[in-house]
């Protein structure tokens, strides 16, 4: 019988290089899942150690210390306080950063005081000599009652010895920091006396916090101890104070700081980057830089993944014996496919800059900076960062948007992140700013295409502000406001984070949406390709009568005949029957398809006109963009994809809410239906309104 | 007129006396700010708010109706 892998749980504040440990232990063998029923984030990797031995590492989320104010460190008390959890850690490993030791081993006298054996890590050894710190790590494991292992997460140095240490867990004390009899003996002897068996830190914590616990009855314990809720505040803080004497008491002796040696370029660079001018300045280049650069850069592995899966669709359909599961592939699956891998370029982009500007700290600053502002428009500075993390995806963003304190702004913020320019809509606005916006150059370097994409960015944020200052007025809730935000160190990303960072969240995206867009492809392949009555069944008799007595090409007519069918394949007949509500738009049936179908995620729009467009197509290697320009009115001969139609569209994606997954997401977190159905209700509304007017002024 | 960490200027540093708890949020009180801390004002935010602090080492950005709740006592000739 095999031995059983040792759980390891990763535990320590944000900022600690807690993640680079992660990775440096597990490499990337990783996978990343969610806590059941809830949206966070729950990584999982494999390690080897010495003597054959393997272990389970369990990255959790950064905590400040066990007293839960989110729903993420709520996750990490849940997990410690239930044993029967099979994930529950044989051994916790605290990860601490050497320049914030005195803080971050708050979490490490909590932890201790729960008896489960823990190593602490005391991380970014290798800033010590630039900093003038000196520890004393013989006396620091003495006084802390455990092993440390003094690592560099940075230069890969120490893992060899965390991982000696993880192995020989059983060693560790179990004694605790803290008594917790002494932060206020007659409470917790009376305490003790009711439970005798249960450990009275754990209790403390049932008292305290909110969170599920198994087994024990918790109202049972919170009945028997009723305090009001100041005096249990007052307990805590008197619980931090005897906290904090018991790490100065360590640290007086541990840890040496020569001041003198400290060359801070911390304060240099604050300086600059929270100036009140070139701040913003700042800010403002590098918005302009990522969505410049976005657009220009990605459009190159795009064309080159449209004109690929174009050639292996015509491959397909010439290659391979005719038939329907031919046709399947070549006119369903692959375009639909290739619909969600030309996200590849530009999600990776932005998830690389977002994750740049948060493993550098420069995004506490743009908290900082943006703080005063946002909350005139009833946001907070923290909306920033989801504002910022929704020109990726919105789901992420309104995960993100958990460490804002105060629910309203909290509130506000999901409301209105939908609004900003997530990926999902770049590839419709890519192809339609290409298909009617100049490819031109003004004042010399600017291009037109790409300030057209940067219009509908600065769109998106104009949108969701106002909405965010309407919100505000409209909204009658009264929270008690607080706003802590850690200003974290400055450091140079390191690319292996960043790197497995965009790989993960791209690869998460990729498969997520592209079940969902294969799904409809197939549907919609099908759709299109069978239809009710004889118009369809018989399209063949029907247009040869029709084209009877004109001088027409074998080919003329073989497209004669596929538009005949489509216009009466099912999914037609749907086209059709909402294009008297979107003609005013400009739309024909055909967009009106795409419509549909992207109401459940607006990527599907590109993917379905490629599909609408390939079905009955002989001609495959045209690239969807070509067939698009192509595509001309039948009454009356123009361009279906003209400037007043393109810019109608342009603007409906703009604040239309098409995508399901956002409206999961936004009734997981407010633990409500009315959020959701409000976010679609009215930014589907003001979308039909706005592209409306548009048009009819535009034509 | 009392002195809080509303009133330091910037680069001033002080002592943490006291503030009522029911208006601190515990996140706070466990970054370090407990009465005895010292605490610098490091920077303001352009529009006068929030306040960027070192408190007994923890870099912490605030806001200024929190920062009004911390009373302190000002070090004399920290700036010579």
């Amino acid at each position: 019988m095999s031995v059983q892998n040792i759980n390891v749980a990763l535990i320590g504040n944000p900022n600690t290089g807690k993640t680079s440990v992660f990775n440096q232990l597990t490499g990337l063998n990783q996978q990343v899942g969610n806590y059941p029923g809830i949206t966070v984030e729950k990584k999982i990797g494999f390690c080897k150690l010495p003597h054959g031995i393997k272990a389970n590492i369990l990255d959790l989320p950064g905590t400040y210390s066990l007293n839960a104010s989110s729903m993420d460190e709520s996750v990490v008390i849940e997990l410690l306080l239930n044993k029967n959890d099979k994930l529950y850690p044989d051994v916790a490993v605290v990860v601490t950063d050497v320049e914030n030791l005195k803080r971050n081993l708050l979490i490490y006298t909590q932890i201790k005081d729960l008896e489960i054996p823990t190593i602490l890590v005391i991380n970014m050894a290798d800033r010590m000599e630039t900093k003038g710190i000196t520890l004393d790590i013989p006396l620091l494991e003495e006084k802390l009652k455990t092993k440390i292992a003094l690592i560099s997460s940075r230069k890969g140095t120490g893992i060899e010895d965390l991982k000696n240490l993880i192995v020989s867990y059983k060693t560790i004390q179990h004694e605790p920091c803290l008594n917790t009899f002494d932060i206020d003996p007659e409470y917790f002897s009376s305490l003790q006396n009711l439970f005798p068996n249960q450990l009275l830190y754990k209790l403390w914590l049932v008292i305290t916090q909110d969170v599920n616990f198994s087994n024990l009855d918790r109202n049972e314990i919170r009945n028997a101890f009723t305090k009001s809720h100041s005096e249990l505040k007052r307990l805590q803080q008197k619980e931090t104070i005897k906290r904090y004497q018991f790490i100065n008491d360590v640290l007086k002796d541990g840890l040496k700081i020569d001041a003198s040696m400290a060359k801070d370029i911390r304060a240099k660079l604050d300086r600059v980057l929270t100036h009140k001018v070139w701040g913003y300045v700042i800010f403002l280049g590098i918005l302009f830089l990522i969505f410049q650069s976005i657009f220009s850069w990605s459009t190159i592995p795009m064309d080159f993944i449209d004109g690929t899966f174009a050639s292996l669709s015509s491959w397909a359909a010439e290659e391979l014996p005719s038939g329907i599961l031919t046709d399947l592939l070549s006119q369903g699956i692959i375009p639909g496919i290739g619909g969600v891998i030309i996200f590849i370029p530009q999600i990776a982009f932005l998830f690389l800059f977002i994750s740049i500007l948060e493993e550098s700290g420069y995004m506490s600053r743009v908290v900082f900076l943006m703080d005063k502002i946002m909350r005139r428009f009833g946001l907070s500075g923290k909306s920033v960062v989801p504002l910022i993390s929704g020109t990726a995806c919105a789901i992420p963003a309104i995960m993100a948007t958990r460490n804002i304190e105060n629910w309203k702004e909290r509130l506000i913020t999901i409301l209105v992140t939908p609004f900003t320019t997530c990926s999902a809509r770049l590839p419709v606005y890519a192809i339609i700013i290409s298909l009617v916006i100049p490819s031109k150059r003004v004042l010399g370097i600017l291009n037109l295409q790409g300030l057209t994409l940067m219009f509908l960015y600065v769109l998106g944020f104009a949108t969701a502000i106002l909405s965010a200052y309407i919100l505000n007025k409209v909204l009658k809730l009264d929270t008690k406001t607080y706003f802590v935000v850690e200003m974290p160190n400055y450091k140079l990303p390191l690319f292996k984070n960043v790197g497995i960072n965009v790989v993960e969240k791209t690869k998460a995206f990729i498969v997520g949406a592209g079940k969902i867009i294969l799904a409809i492809s197939v549907i919609l392949w099908f759709l299109a390709s069978y239809g009710p009555g004889k118009d369809f069944n018989e399209a063949e008799a029907i247009v040869k009568e029709r084209t009877a007595g004109k001088q027409l090409t074998e080919i003329q007519v073989e497209n004669e005949i596929a538009s005949q069918k489509l216009e009466n394949s099912y999914i037609g007949l749907m086209g059709r029957a909402i294009e008297p509500a979107i003609s005013p738009l400009g739309y024909d049936w055909k967009i009106g398809i795409a419509l549909i179908s992207s109401f459940a995620a607006r990527e599907v729009f590109v993917g379905t006109l490629a599909t609408i467009y390939s079905v009955g197509d002989s001609d495959n290697e045209a690239t969807i963009k070509s067939k698009m320009q192509a595509e001309v009115s039948p009454s009356t001969g123009k361009k279906i994809f003209n400037f007043a139609t393109g810019i109608s569209l342009l603007l409906f994606y703009a604040f239309a809410m098409q995508c399901a997954s956002t409206l999961a997401i936004t009734k997981k977190e407010t633990n409500s239906w009315k959020w959701p159905a409000m976010q679609l209700v009215f930014m589907s509304g003001l979308a039909y309104f706005v592209a409306l007017i548009s048009y009819q002024l535009l034509k | 007129m009392q002195n809080t960490i509303h009133t330091l200027k910037k680069g001033e540093k002080a002592i943490i006396k006291d503030f009522d708890i029911e208006v601190i949020p515990l996140k706070l009180l466990e970054m370090g700010c407990l009465p005895g801390s010292e605490v610098e004002l490091l920077q303001i935010a352009p529009f006068g708010d929030p306040l960027y602090l070192d408190i007994n080492g923890s870099h912490v950005a605030i806001r200024i109706e929190t920062a009004r709740q911390i009373e302190v006592v000002l070090i004399k000739n920290n700036l010579q």
